[in-house]
């Protein structure tokens, strides 16, 4: 019991990253319906320049976390501006291979700059664990989680009062009624794409705490894809509930299948649960159904 | 009689026969001879290396217009061909090194099993859609990869499987020249059928489901059996080239395959053309040699910039990256629409339109 109580921790904490990744991936698809294969660089390259304003600058680590942000926040303007908007409207394909070949030319350069080997932040949470009842938790994991559940907070709050959240939510829904009442829907696009650089990062920056920083970790890009299909491509609340189901199912299997298989099951998982998904819900769990006029 | 230095301005055709035969003037039949035979005396005349590479850039077309056929002509995203290679490849090799079958035999059977694989991870393209289907193919991906990696006992693991060059009687494909020769033979019976393929009404039902399934269903095209036959057929060739490649690289192994191949492909069919026999092969020669290219350029550079050779991982990923986006922004029809274009000015030389 608790092993298993110990998995299911781990699992919401990996799976609440999950969520706040999924979140930036499922933004930029409801506003402009474009699909973000570079979301794993974006996590990179925020990582990364956190990661070196406090080696290498020394600078105290929220400090070098909002930098970051601020940072990603102006990379994703500028990515949306110069390399996504020539594609607005454009077929699937080109949106899908245009932004993989933007996540082709990110992980290049991250690796031109930072190289190869794998590099840890600095202690930043106690190495003290804490206990909850029989469980054994490292604070790193719990202030994961708190950090999580703040940034969703933040976001649904946003979404529901502030004018910009509005206005996003109104293009989502309806591109042309929301321009016809004065909502400029480029600046929508450019602030998706910004708010989707800031949460990778963030999950980038929590991640790396966790397990060390190296390019892998933009394999977070590819395991958004499950969760976002799991939960619906344009559902928020999709997102949430199915980073949290991943990250538990993907925890569940690394403690009980993968010993009898040898490893590595844990990688493939979400995606056989994705393929179950799409046979029985083609849309996810709260997908809109797309209905399709000749 | 006609002028010999002026071209025709136009295809002007007074019959049915005419309008559907693959070479449409004989001034391009000649032509297509011409490159042919070209093609096939070249190794008589080139380097080992440049053999080799022709070789590569080869069966990268192979793989190239099977995935055409799926994603450039059907309209069905695939993001799942690293590991169709890979069922490929491993097919041959489990059948002719650890069952002894003849190349000849395991060749077809790799690509009959491929095909089967790729049918069946091709069910889901009923209900599924762009977005969706590119993201379930991807899945095929992974799982794929991992049976391959994890099944030990028959794939060899990680380690992967060795196999043997093939052979006819007492000769075997050892030199380059000869693997060269087979690589061509398939290459050209490939576009032959694949060319073939779109004047029939399968192929014309490919093309319509592309254009717009719903309307395409309207007019009494089964959707199901076409979207599910343009994955069968696809992966066929897949199996082929994966086959093919093993076959030739002699070795087998997880890593031959895995997504950054898949998005390799997507890229050659998106950089030659979507929906372009001929674009495939252009597209595969340029991604093939564009690393070979780019080495070759820090190379000469690196007496200049000494650090370069450091970061050629990373460059090549960025111009692989930058390609793709510049191709997608201002051709996105690929190198097939460039040539189009190059042949359309000197049509009408000297006027402009």
């Amino acid at each position: 019991m608790d092993f298993f109580l110990q998995m299911l921790v781990t699992g919401l904490v990996v799976g609440s990253v999950y969520a706040l990744v999924a979140l930036g991936f499922v933004l930029i698809y409801k506003s402009s319906d474009a699909i973000n294969f570079a979301q794993g660089e974006f996590l990179l390259i925020g990582t990364y320049v956190c990661l070196t304003l406090i080696t290498s600058y020394n600078i105290p680590f929220i400090a070098a976390l909002l930098i970051a942000l601020l940072f990603s926040a102006v990379l994703g303007f500028a990515i949306e501006r110069i390399v996504l908007r020539p594609f607005i409207g454009e077929p699937v394909i080109s949106m899908i291979m245009a932004t993989i070949g933007l996540s082709s030319v990110l992980a290049g350069i991250v690796h031109i700059i930072w190289g190869h080997e794998t590099r840890v932040f600095p202690q930043i949470f106690s190495d003290q664990p804490v206990r909850l009842g029989e469980i054994v938790i490292a604070p790193v994991y719990l202030w994961s989680l708190l950090i999580v559940i703040i940034m969703l907070l933040i976001f649904t709050l946003f979404f529901k009062y502030s004018k910009m959240g509005i206005a996003m939510r109104a293009t989502a829904d309806d591109q042309q009624a929301a321009m016809s009442m004065g909502i400029s829907v480029k600046a929508i696009f450019a602030v998706a794409w910004a708010i989707a650089a800031i949460v990778s990062a963030v999950g980038g920056v929590l991640l790396g705490n966790i397990n060390g920083v190296n390019a892998s970790l933009s394999a977070i890009g590819l395991k958004v894809l499950p969760v976002a299909i799991l939960g619906g491509l344009d559902s928020i609340p999709g997102a949430i509930i199915g980073g949290l189901i991943i990250g538990v199912i993907e925890s569940m299997t690394g403690g009980y299948l993968d010993p009898l298989v040898g490893g590595g099951l844990k990688e493939v998982m979400p995606f056989v649960i994705l393929v179950f998904i799409l046979m029985f819900k083609p849309y996810g769990l709260f997908g809109k159904k797309e209905i399709e006029r000749v | 009689m006609k002028n010999p230095f002026v071209m025709d301005c136009g295809e002007f055709h007074v019959n049915y026969k005419q309008d559907m035969r693959i070479w449409k003037i004989a001034r391009v039949r000649w032509r297509v001879f011409l490159l042919i035979a070209v093609f096939a005396l070249l190794p008589l005349i080139s380097s080992d290396y440049l053999i080799g590479l022709a070789t590569l850039c080869g069966i990268a077309a192979i793989g190239a217009i099977g995935l055409n056929i799926l994603t450039g002509f059907t309209g069905q995203i695939s993001i799942g061909v690293g590991a169709f290679l890979g069922v490929g490849g491993y097919t041959s090799a489990i059948l002719t090194a650890k069952l002894g079958l003849s190349f000849w035999l395991a060749m077809p059977m790799a690509g009959i099993i491929t095909a089967i694989v790729g049918g069946l991870f091709g069910l889901p393209s009923l209900r599924l859609k762009g977005l969706y289907l590119a993201i379930a193919t991807l899945a095929a991906q992974v799982i794929i990869l991992f049976i391959i990696s994890r099944w030990d006992a028959v794939t060899g693991g990680t380690a992967g499987l060795v196999l043997s060059r093939p052979e006819i009687g007492n000769f075997a494909f050892y030199s380059e020249r000869s693997y060269y020769y087979l690589m061509f033979t398939i290459l050209v019976l490939t576009t032959i059928f694949t060319l073939n393929l779109f004047r029939s009404r399968v192929g014309r039902a490919f093309i319509a489901v592309r254009d717009r399934d719903i309307a395409a269903e309207v007019m009494g095209i089964d959707l199901f059996k076409y979207k599910v036959l343009a994955f069968v057929v696809s992966s066929f060739f897949i199996g082929i080239a994966g086959a093919l490649l093993g076959h030739y690289t002699m070795i087998v192994s997880p890593e031959m395959y895995s997504i950054t191949v898949s998005i390799e492909y997507l890229a050659i069919i998106l950089v030659g053309g979507l929906g372009s026999v001929f674009g495939s092969i252009y597209g595969a020669v340029f991604i093939t040699l564009l690393p070979v290219v780019l080495r070759a350029g820090v190379e000469l550079l690196s007496g200049v910039f000494p650090e370069l050779s450091a970061v050629l991982i990373g460059l090549k990923e960025v111009a692989f990256g930058l390609v793709i986006i510049l191709f997608l922004i201002y051709e996105p029809q690929g190198l097939a629409k460039i040539w189009k274009n190059i042949k359309d000015y000197f049509k009408l030389w000297p006027f402009s339109y």
